[in-house]
């Protein structure tokens, strides 16, 4: 066991306050703070431009919201077309304070709900303001032609989520995130029409550019040509995304790998709460060494699936139809009687884990172990009849098939927690600027609205949110004092953070090392899920306990041989010799 | 053509993983890995899209409509040789490998498929209901992913599901109607524009679509096409 200090691994900084929040009762301050945000006229916004990292929602929303206000916005992505950003993964729904429902919902019980679920961690002010625009997003996506679940009258449709009391959670079957992602992408490719913004796909942002102590700019390679270039505006917007990837296996994209928050932070823009990871428990399980990533199936299972694993570590290998009643361990039933199967996230995933470490897990043994226990809907197929069942679960019993191979009318479903969601981000005041004055951070990227655990369909909201009707909002009061010194590639800093660039991708290019960017990637991951994932001990997290040194430092450039270190049309050495990266660099 | 040899492939993986795999060998073997593309692996993004055994998203080999992320290996024979393609098409230049550049489909999308609605300027949600029926129907049409299966599939290389997709979502809804004709018209041009070829329903789109776009998106098109030459909407 290593002596080092904690303190050996950061630095305690200066204090950090939210200076943007205006005094005054909390149901003011929204307001307040427009009226009080400097505007920038019309005729002006034609000469000012704004750089957004992220087509998600928080960034889709946002170039497309600026774009109309009349900014020239440069938005970038790294997929091949907008409309893929992660947001398009999102099943569940997207919550809003319209009490639709006569059931009591206000704007007050929605920021109540958000603050409670976050465990009082989450910036009030910032979600007081998410839930007085939340009405606004479902006019707005509606507008646009997203095409909410709809009852026979013709008005849209409700449900309960995320354990809360009220129905206040809009859905598009289970694809809302994608229908309101294509909402956003409609408007933004409107605006892309109206030459309002410049659209630069396969692009992934390498580095903020900040010029005499403002963001003004940002490094991206073009993952065609492998060219790397420099990008100018009199601001900065990341709207870049979580951090699953840290953990290799998550519900999360293949590209979701955090690389333009790290370097922000790296350049000094302040990191809050990373430590927040929200843990899935419904998720396929791993299948074996070669598994990418994994999936989520809704929560809503846990409804009418009881939740079991064998009494005995002997019979973990039977077919577990053979298994009798009385030997069967329904361990959530049994340790809480009051909740059964239907615990919160954290306690259904913890106690999963419990069973697989004492050796009751079930499913192929990856590694040393089986990870699954049993979601069983046999009884409710008993009770309801299979149709009642297919009418409720039909899509994910299908997807479920699909991805295994098994049918779970007929045998148990096996599942297992997944990492799903970081409630961390980069710090940012109530405009959305981050300690790095220009750079602004929306949706996911930022740290303020989750607290500790993010309750359902809250990500949706607060991603169109910032996007919509935040940010829009106020990042005029910033640009009012624009435009700034003019700015190129010649600018000292900008010459400097391409020179960084370039030469972190040479010294990389230049390992002629004996293993693959991914096999670093899945011993890192696997190190961050033992000792920071469900369960935490002192010693665990110590940095020194576990992490090899070498490798701690390769996560630094997750995944960076998938991207291409040259662009897929560079010469055909080049992808060979990214992919070749050696422990020692 | 390559031929590569792929060692201890499990049933349960997906086809990307496969790929995966042989990419993790040839890296090690100092050969140059193979370029694909994929990003969500749950499909839903759209991303990825290769053609297996001669099939869009591998269509032929597997019991239900995929893409090629859901695909898994169970689907194939032990020792099976597997034929993977590029989607080709005139519109889908390609840029290395299996990847290709699909922007035609974004600048389809921006002739117009949009319902022209400012932030801030949306009235109540439930200003305008939709009878159940309509919002199903647009629904239906709105899962599209623009993968570009369809085009892959389609011999003429047109991607007339994809476009009626678009527009019958956004037609059989009260907000899509003031732009209905000069929407259908513009981003008919787009597409022919673009370079892909006429629809002459020969019905291979919708038999590849990861998400069962019925083929009467296309009559709804065609529909809608014959009615903007009498109508005007403005634009
Ligand atoms: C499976 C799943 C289900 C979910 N279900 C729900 C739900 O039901 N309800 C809910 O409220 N929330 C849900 N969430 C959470 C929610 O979907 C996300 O938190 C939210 O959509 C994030 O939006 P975003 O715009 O912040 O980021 P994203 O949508 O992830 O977008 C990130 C963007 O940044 C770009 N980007 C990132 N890095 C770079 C770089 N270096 N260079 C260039 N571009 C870059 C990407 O290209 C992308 O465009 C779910 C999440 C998952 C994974
Ligand atoms: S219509 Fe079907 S095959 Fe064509 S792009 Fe859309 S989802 Fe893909
Ligand atoms: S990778 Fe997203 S649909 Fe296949």
């Amino acid at each position: 066991m290593s002596t080092a200090n904690p303190t050996d691994f950061f630095v305690v900084g200066d204090e950090i306050h939210d200076t943007k929040a205006p005094a005054g009762p909390i149901e003011q301050k929204w307001s307040t703070r427009k009226f009080e945000a400097k505007l920038v006229n019309p005729a002006n916004r034609r000469k000012l431009s704004v750089i957004i990292v992220g087509t998600g929602l928080a960034g889709g929303a946002a170039a497309a919201s600026l774009g109309e206000a009349g900014y020239n916005v440069l938005n970038f992505c790294y997929q091949d077309s907008p409309r893929r950003a992660h947001s398009i993964a999102a099943q569940g729904g997207i919550n809003a304070a319209k009490n639709y429902r006569n059931d009591n919902d206000s704007v007050h019980r929605l920021f109540y709900d958000t603050v409670k679920g976050g465990d009082y961690r989450a910036r009030e002010t910032n979600v007081h303001r998410l839930a007085e625009v939340s009405a606004n997003i479902i006019d707005q996506c509606v507008a646009q032609g997203v095409p909410f679940a709809r009852e026979y009258g013709g008005l849209l449709d409700n449900r309960s989520f995320g354990g809360v009391q009220v129905q206040r959670t809009f859905y598009a079957r289970g694809q809302t995130g994608q229908q309101l992602l294509i909402g956003a992408y409609q408007a933004l490719e409107r605006q892309v029409a109206a030459g309002t913004v410049a659209m630069y796909n396969r692009h992934e942002m390498l580095e903020v550019i900040v010029a005499d102590g403002r963001a003004r700019g940002i490094v991206t390679r073009n993952m065609v040509t492998g060219a790397i270039e420099s990008w100018f505006a009199d601001a900065v917007v990341l709207a870049t995304g979580g951090y699953g990837n840290v953990f290799f296996l998550s519900t999360n994209a293949m590209g979701c790998n955090v690389t333009a928050n790290w370097r922000a932070h790296r350049k000094g823009a302040y990191f809050g709460n990373p430590c927040y990871t929200q843990i899935h428990p419904t998720c396929i399980p791993v299948h074996g060494e070669s598994q990418s990533k994994l999936t989520l199936m809704s929560e809503s299972l846990r409804n009418d699936g009881r939740i079991w694993v064998p009494k005995r570590a002997e019979d973990c290998d039977k077919d577990p139809r053979q298994i009798s009643e009385e030997d069967r361990d329904y361990y959530l039933e049994r340790i809480y009687p009051a909740f059964g199967n239907l615990v919160p996230r954290d306690i259904a995933s913890r106690q999963a884990k419990n069973m697989c470490d004492e050796g009751r897990g079930v499913g192929p043994k990856v590694g040393d172990a089986r990870r699954g226990v049993y979601l069983d809907f046999s009884e409710a197929i008993n009770r309801l009849g299979r149709d009642a069942v297919a009418s409720r679960y039909g899509n994910l019993f299908d997807m479920y098939a699909q991805i295994t191979g098994e049918n779970p009318y007929e045998t148990p479903m096996r599942i297992y927690p997944a990492v799903h969601y970081t409630m961390g981000g980069l710090w940012v005041d109530y405009d959305l600027m981050s300690s790095i004055t220009g750079l602004y951070v929306t949706g996911q990227a930022n740290f303020s609205d989750h607290g500790a655990n993010r309750l359902g369909a809250s990500a949706l909201m607060q991603g169109l949110a910032d996007g919509y009707f935040v940010l829009p909002n106020t990042i005029n009061d910033y640009l009012a004092g624009a435009p700034f010194d003019k700015i190129d590639e010649t600018h000292p800093a900008a010459v400097e953070a391409m020179r960084v660039v370039q030469e972190r991708i040479d010294r990389l290019l230049a390992v002629d090392g004996d293993r693959t960017v991914d096999s670093f990637h899945k011993e890192l991951g696997h190190i961050m899920w033992e000792y920071c994932g469900m369960e935490r001990t002192e010693q665990g997290s110590h940095p020194r306990h576990r992490c090899h040194p070498q490798a701690a430092r390769g996560v630094l450039e997750p995944r960076q041989g998938q991207r291409h270190e040259r662009g897929l049309q560079s010469d055909p050495g080049a992808g060979r010799t990214s992919r070749r990266l050696h422990g020692a660099w | 053509m390559v031929t590569y040899q792929v060692q201890d492939v499990s049933p349960d993986m997906s086809f990307l993983e496969m790929l995966d795999l042989l990419n993790e060998d040839l890296t090690l073997k100092n050969e140059e890995p193979i370029a694909f593309d994929h990003d969500c692996r749950e499909g839903i993004c759209g991303m990825c899209g290769v053609v297996i055994n001669g099939a869009a998203h591998g269509r032929s080999s597997s019991p239900v409509p995929t893409t090629t992320c859901q695909l898994h290996m169970r689907s194939f024979s032990d020792g099976a040789t597997i034929d993977v393609e590029p989607w080709r098409a005139g519109a889908f230049p390609v840029i290395k490998d299996l990847v290709v550049d699909r922007t035609a489909f974004d600048r389809i999308i921006q002739a117009g498929g949009f319902i022209s609605a400012n932030t801030g300027a949306a009235p109540d949600a439930h200003a305008a209901p939709v009878s159940k029926i309509m919002a199903d129907r647009a629904f239906d049409a709105a899962t599209c992913i623009g993968c570009g299966a369809c085009v892959a599939a389609c011999p003429n290389g047109s991607a007339m599901l994809f476009t009626s997709a678009k527009i019958t979502h956004l037609a059989m809804l009260p907000q899509g109607q003031p732009e209905r004709f000069s929407r259908v018209k513009s981003m008919v041009a787009q597409h022919d524009a673009e370079g892909f070829g006429g629809c002459t329903n020969i019905g291979e789109c919708s038999a590849v679509c990861p998400k069962e776009i019925p083929l009467d998106v296309i009559s709804q098109l065609n529909r809608d096409l014959v009615a903007s030459l009498f109508k005007r909407d403005g634009k």
